[in-house]
């Protein structure tokens, strides 16, 4: 029951996350809120016990698509800022 | 306005036929089914991994890893196709890395990698495996150039550690043909004690060969974007 209950928390904070992700002006928010819901999956994923899939999101969820979304982004900032 | 309003009544109602369909046919089965059940008797004698992920995947799935790892290998040639710009293009002065990114990497640079390292060394004893620990290296590879910046990874070094893998990975495969019982098969080597590191045959091999290969490919999909950089530099 408390699973339950942890798991759908963390859903509803995914959901709000993914609405913050989409509709927000900031881009780096943006890309910080899309890192959270990965993190909040691979909870998830933990409560449903598969590990696996979980550290699968968590390297490839929070770390390399967040840090090359901030990389690629402070490369076109340089760019735009030479212009 | 009519037609938002059409839409949003259209996926609602999409919506609601799907979870209705869903939710009126979901039983929860707690048995294992055929498949399934095989994989969780033999598994542990047949290929001795204490992971039963990693013997399904390395193993018994092993030509659909095999797969995966071509996929990946065609996207990083296309992305390099796509970003190709003279190789040992100098990279003109960039902005120096801001203090606090500097020293934490001197501090976590060599934890992640070894994390990196310990996820697939370890992919048949504890979760995660070679696709894992090589985004975790390929995130190492990205916070040294993003705090190092006038450090210059080595292409030609990439290249040659995810073909030699790569190849390596095939031939194990083949060997497993000649002298076991079909392709990718791990019992060229023997089983060892269940839960040491050292055990379950070929699967640290591979699943090592495997993580050096989708690091390195991921390392050079980064590079690519890094050197696109540096030929913008020399036009403006």
């Amino acid at each position: 029951m408390i699973y339950s209950i942890i798991v759908l928390a963390l859903s509803v904070i995914m959901l709000v996350m993914a609405l913050v992700a989409i509709h927000h002006k900031s881009l780096q928010i943006a890309v910080i809120a899309s890192g959270i819901i990965s993190l909040f999956a691979s909870v998830v994923y933990i409560f449903l016990a598969t590990p696996y899939v979980a550290i699968t999101e968590a390297s490839i969820g929070i770390a390399l698509t967040v840090i090359i979304f901030f990389y690629v982004l402070n490369k076109i900032r340089h760019s735009d800022a030479k212009e | 306005m009519l037609r938002n309003s059409l839409k949003i009544i259209i996926i609602a109602a999409l919506g609601w036929i799907f979870f209705f369909q869903v939710y009126s046919g979901y039983s929860s089965r707690d048995d294992l089914n055929e498949l399934s059940t095989y994989y969780a008797t033999e598994g542990l004698t047949e290929v001795g991994a204490a992971n039963l992920v990693t013997s399904v995947v390395v193993t018994y799935r092993g030509l659909d890893t095999l797969g995966e790892v071509t996929i990946l290998f065609l996207t990083a040639l296309i992305i390099g196709l796509m970003l190709k710009v003279e190789r040992g293009g100098d990279r003109t002065q960039v902005r120096n890395s801001s203090e606090f990114l500097v020293t934490a990497s001197h501090v976590l640079l060599p934890v992640i990698f070894m994390v990196g390292i310990y996820i697939f060394i370890n992919g048949h004893l504890t979760p995660g495996g070679g696709f894992q620990g090589g985004a975790i290296l390929a995130s190492t590879v990205i916070l040294m150039l993003l705090s190092f910046s006038n450090n210059k990874i080595s292409h030609k070094l990439l290249e040659i550690i995810e073909s030699v893998s790569g190849i390596s990975f095939i031939l194990l495969g083949i060997l497993g043909v000649l002298f076991a019982g079909g392709f990718l098969d791990n019992k060229i080597l023997p089983l060892g004690e269940f839960g040491k590191l050292f055990s379950a045959g070929a699967i640290p091999v591979i699943y090592s060969l495997i993580g050096l290969k989708v690091g390195a490919e991921l390392s050079n999909i980064i590079l690519g974007f890094n050197q696109i950089q540096g030929k913008d530099d020399k036009s403006v």
